[in-house]
């Protein structure tokens, strides 16, 4: 009884810290984009919406290096790209800090399968680009 | 239609879409793109990026709120996560290859199904049930805060099954850009017989993990536009967070109806643009 007290407590804990982290990521972002929003909307609010046609995106706003570069030379759409960039690494922080979790409750059975979730987000986020 | 009005519009229907979809659990993603594709004659690709990066601002979210409450159980959420990652990752490989007309299509007959979902009536939860062996091995039981007061014991039912319909939500998730909630909430309602609330939080908070998966290929390929995503992830972040305020207090019978309703008709309009080719 005593050892499913323990595990229900760190698993209460772990949620929590999981809670935090979610709503830093998520507000972080939210503030990044919203900052974003505003010099795009600024600059381009009065010029002709046109999202009918499918062109893709620049190679700027598509890849890790080019979205830092376009949002440090202080451009909108680099800045949204960026806080959209950060909502996607939220939930991976979250997996990788379930790993920390998981090993603190000696629980290798979920640092593993935690551990082949973490793997195929970072495969989608950086090895993906290649593969397509 | 200039930019700056595209942008209101877009960010009202979006909070909407996130209010909706997070008090009915069945995500704001399903109604996301066809707002976008129908009424704003956005191009599909466009509104499937959008739609994907504001899943996950939903699902974080949201999930937030409900991991404090105690509803949502993280073991299990953990491991259905390797089937619906790996799910959204055939998914978004798939997208590729697959015309926008043939996307609109499966897009209409998945809402027609989450409409007919959220009309079947629940079985009444089925309390005290045995565990499944499996489930007591991968120590999925659980307990969570009851209406009554006090916590609630629910023992998981066949999970091999609920792995399964894991992996087809995950792929719809990265084919559509959607969070598969109604797949999610069929998969641990119905097969694993997890009781409501908690599958519920619980899909809401793997979304944002088998959305991610996904997000990654469609921002490699070009297809999440920093101009249409901006307003579509903030008015579907603060549409969720007011709806997962409301929905820790209360009965969503009726909103369940007006939501499947609008849902059909969604339906019905991707099918038919999707066939003759107005998408």
């Amino acid at each position: 009884m005593a050892e499913i007290e323990t595990r229900a407590f760190t698993d209460q804990k772990l949620e929590n810290m999981v809670g935090n982290l979610l709503r830093a990521g998520v507000s972080l972002s939210a503030l990044v984009v919203s900052l974003g929003g505003v010099i795009y909307l600024a600059r381009h609010g009065r010029e002709p919406a046109s999202y009918h046609v499918f062109h893709g995106e620049p190679s700027d706003l598509k890849s890790l290096g080019g979205i830092v570069r376009y949002a440090f030379a202080f451009r909108g759409r680099g800045i949204i790209q960026l806080g959209l960039l950060l909502l996607i690494a939220t939930p991976v922080f979250r997996v990788a800090l379930s790993i920390w979790g998981f090993a603190e409750e000696h629980d290798r059975m979920y640092m593993i399968f935690t551990g082949i979730v973490l793997i195929v987000l970072l495969y989608s986020l950086l090895g993906s680009g290649s593969a397509f | 239609m200039n930019i700056f009005e595209f942008t209101i519009l877009v960010a009202a229907g979006s909070f909407l879409a996130g209010l909706l979809g997070s008090l009915t659990g069945l995500g704001g993603g399903v109604v996301l793109v066809p707002l976008l594709t129908l009424f704003f004659k956005v191009d599909i690709r466009y509104a499937i990026g959008a739609s994907l990066v504001s899943v996950i601002a939903t699902s974080s979210g949201a999930a937030a709120a409900y991991v404090k409450e105690g509803f949502s159980n993280i073991r299990i959420g953990m491991f259905l996560e390797i089937a619906t990652t790996f799910g959204a990752l055939v998914g978004a490989f798939l997208a590729a290859f697959i015309s926008t007309k043939a996307l609109a299509v499966i897009f209409g007959l998945m809402l027609l199904y989450s409409a007919y979902l959220s009309r079947k009536p629940r079985p009444r939860a089925e309390r005290n049930l045995p565990s499944d062996p499996l489930a007591t091995r991968l120590r999925m039981n659980g307990s969570f805060p009851s209406e009554e007061g006090g916590m609630r014991q629910y023992n998981v039912q066949r999970v091999p099954t609920g792995f399964s319909l894991m992996f087809g939500a995950g792929a719809l998730s990265g084919l559509l850009g959607i969070g598969s909630g109604a797949v999610k909430v069929l998969a641990m309602d119905q097969a694993m017989k997890i009781p409501f609330k908690v599958s519920t939080t619980t899909s809401n908070f793997m979304i944002g993990v088998t959305a991610a998966a996904s997000a990654g290929v469609y921002l490699n390929r070009g297809y999440v536009d920093p101009g249409l995503a901006m307003p579509v992830m903030i008015g579907v972040l603060a549409g969720s967070l007011l709806g997962a305020r409301i929905l820790v207090k209360a009965e969503t019978k009726v909103l369940r109806l007006v939501f499947s309703v609008v849902i059909a008709v969604l339906g019905i309009q991707m099918l038919y643009k999707g066939f003759t080719g107005g998408i």
